[in-house]
């Protein structure tokens, strides 16, 4: 900004055309796009970084900075991985984790695909109102409604098992995935379907064999995000879950490996380390489809 | 093959007429075109008898069956949309024999029909692309190779080649009526250009605001238009209408003009309608003055004024005058259109 702030071009119209060259010169990309970029980069990457070399440090290093550089490993370990694998439950709370997320992700996408689709194309009173209603719903916050599930959990005989949090979960995540798929059924031409329509199709072969393939790259992206918000969920899961074994990852880190006021650091981050891998893995493999589902409807 | 008969077809988008009573008889293996300006209703009413929308009342019959309540699929016709809605994740293949898989059709008779459409519409090459990969013009021909492998009785075209260039339109025009011809299916066509319609159609049905204004054989609509709209809406360029009333002895019109009438004329005639091409060049003519002079080659359309009065002329001769010189012109007494003041022709 300073180099053409400077410039002469400002007050003299005639040079206007040098002062368009300055718009796109390198000073300026590297001050408007890079700097920025690099520093929104730095605060979002460091606390990776940070959890990935506590992991692998030694305690004697990770607790006297006086004789070792804080942000790099002089001895790499793998006594934190270590322990976490084979002196705690950590793989039972990675299966539980994995086995609430996918059941109550694949039962969320099942209601809002049917809800959503509705919604959007059939023409019935009060579409709209429905539409309006499971927006309010994933308005009113968790931390308000697990005291009322808690007791429908119990209820149920469902305390303490990972049902609970198979059928809580998706609470939120079909409104969640309900309104994204509204706006990617939006974008897929209605006149596909007539067609279909007239080719002779019923409104549920045209779900699967016209809608549900155009729609794959939404229902990737509502996967990934119903995905990763039933894996780092919390509330419910500290809530409705009592026994150890049947922890989730961010609950069980934080309660197992936390004795009194002792923070294991080195499980810990190692316990956050292993527990976000999934999700990274999960999103690199649809990337691109999340790209396009975001930023693009379905071209012809 | 079939008829399709539309007796007082209405249509309400919740409390607003679209369509006010509608009534279209079209024979067997006739070529309708429903034509108008866009929001005429012609749409609404296609999609009405593709049973896309539905009926707020009045009765619609393909082959002597009332459909009012039948499902599109069970009404036996096949529909080529504007923007053509090629399945995108189907090949050319595929989309063809779509209507046919649903139909659980033997795999043979689906490769069959396929291959038969294909080679009539020429895109046996093209079986295995997908849609994406293909251009305008291929693209309409596989909406069209998917109507006809299904043998529909009737064909419903909605502004079929409103989004391809002018060339190809051209090209598609013939290609479609060819293959209409050949097929001998009964065919509605919905356009908003009319010369697709005057081009194309065995009949025409021009609708204005929800109502039919005129329907017929093209030329019967350019020689006989009923009333001010269909004179204006057919031919090209269109018909000056020009507003006035009868005094001195022919038609003073507003801006001035006195227009000559043919004998024997009403007295209340308050519209004076003749087509440009049927203004010609005379000695003894009524002297005009050129405002703008396009020549095409084999034509020369012109602006002119008569006193104050606008006029559009297309003369067979070329004419090299510069704005604001005359010439002289009359219109052909026995091509003139004379309108009341209701519109109606008298």
């Amino acid at each position: 900004m300073s180099d053409v702030a400077a410039s002469p071009g400002n007050t003299n119209t005639a040079s206007a055309a040098p002062e368009q060259m300055a718009w796109d010169s390198k000073t300026r990309r590297v001050v408007l796009l890079y700097v920025p970029l690099a520093c929104f980069l730095f605060i979002l990457l460091f606390p990776f970084y940070w959890m990935t070399v506590t992991a692998f440090k030694p305690n004697a290093e990770l607790y006297n900075f006086a004789e070792h550089n804080p942000l790099w490993i002089s001895s790499p370990t793998l006594e934190h991985v270590y322990h976490l694998l084979f002196n705690t439950a950590y793989p039972k709370w990675l299966w539980t984790t994995m086995l609430v997320a996918v059941a109550s992700t694949f039962l969320s996408l099942l209601a809002s695909t049917l809800a959503a689709y509705a919604i959007q194309r059939l023409r019935f009173r009060g579409s709209q109102y429905v539409g309006l209603a499971i927006y309010l719903a994933y308005l009113v916050p968790p931390s308000i409604l697990f005291i009322p599930l808690a007791t429908m959990v119990v209820q149920l005989g469902l305390f303490d098992t990972p049902f609970a949090l198979i059928l809580t979960y998706p609470t939120f995540l079909i409104p969640f995935c309900t309104w994204l798929l509204i706006g990617y059924f939006k974008s897929i031409p209605y006149e596909l379907e007539e067609c279909a329509l007239i080719d002779g199709a019923t409104r549920l072969q045209i779900l699967r064999q016209i809608t549900l393939p155009l729609a794959v790259p939404g229902l990737i992206s509502a996967g990934i995000f119903a995905f990763t918000l039933s894996w780092n969920e919390f509330i419910y899961a500290l809530a409705f879950i009592q026994s150890s074994e049947s922890k989730t990852v961010p609950v069980a880190i934080l309660t197992e490996l936390v004795t009194g006021d002792v923070y294991q650091w080195g499980a810990l981050m190692a316990g956050s380390l292993l527990g976000s891998l999934p999700v990274a893995i999960f999103y690199s493999f649809f990337v691109d489809y999340y790209v396009s589902s975001l930023t693009g409807a379905v071209k012809e | 093959m079939a008829t399709v008969s539309v007796r007082d077809a209405r249509k309400n988008f919740g409390s607003t007429p679209i369509l006010h009573g509608v009534n279209v008889e079209i024979g067997d293996g006739e070529f309708v075109v429903l034509v108008g300006p866009s929001g005429c209703g012609k749409s609404t009413l296609l999609r009405m008898i593709a049973g896309l929308e539905n009926i707020s009342g009045g009765e619609i019959a393909i082959g002597g069956r009332v459909v009012n309540t039948v499902p599109p699929k069970d009404r036996d016709i096949a529909m080529v949309f504007q923007n053509y809605a090629l399945y995108p994740h189907m090949t050319v293949r595929e989309n063809m024999a779509f209507s046919m898989k649903l139909a659980k059709a033997p795999r043979e008779v689906m490769e069959e029909e396929v291959q038969r459409a294909a080679k009539i519409l020429g895109l046996d090459a093209l079986l295995d692309r997908y849609p994406r990969q293909l251009s305008g013009g291929q693209r309409q021909r596989v909406a069209m190779g998917r109507a006809i492998v299904r043998h529909p009785q009737v064909f419903l075209f909605d502004e079929p080649l409103s989004n391809l260039d002018a060339k190809l339109r051209v090209q598609m025009r013939s290609e479609i009526r060819e293959l209409q011809q050949r097929l001998a299916t009964t065919t509605i066509y919905v356009t908003h250009d009319q010369i697709e319609a005057m081009t194309m159609a065995d009949q025409i049905v021009v609708m204005n605001a929800g109502r039919i204004e005129q329907a017929g054989a093209p030329l019967a609509l350019y020689d006989r238009p009923a009333n001010t709209f269909v004179a204006g809406f057919i031919g090209s360029p269109a018909m000056n209408l020009v507003p006035g009333e009868i005094s001195d002895g022919g038609f003073r019109a507003q801006g001035g003009a006195l227009l000559p009438l043919p004998p024997a004329t009403p007295a209340n005639v308050a519209t004076y309608g003749i087509r440009p091409e049927h203004l010609v060049l005379a000695e003894d003519g009524i002297e005009a003055r050129l405002v703008v002079v396009e020549p095409t080659g084999s034509e020369t359309q012109v602006a002119m004024r008569i006193a104050e009065t606008p006029l559009v002329g297309a003369f067979r001769e070329r004419i090299t005058g510069r704005p604001g010189e005359t010439i002289r012109v009359k219109p052909d007494l026995s091509l003139v259109h004379l309108f009341g003041a209701d519109g109606r022709r008298l």
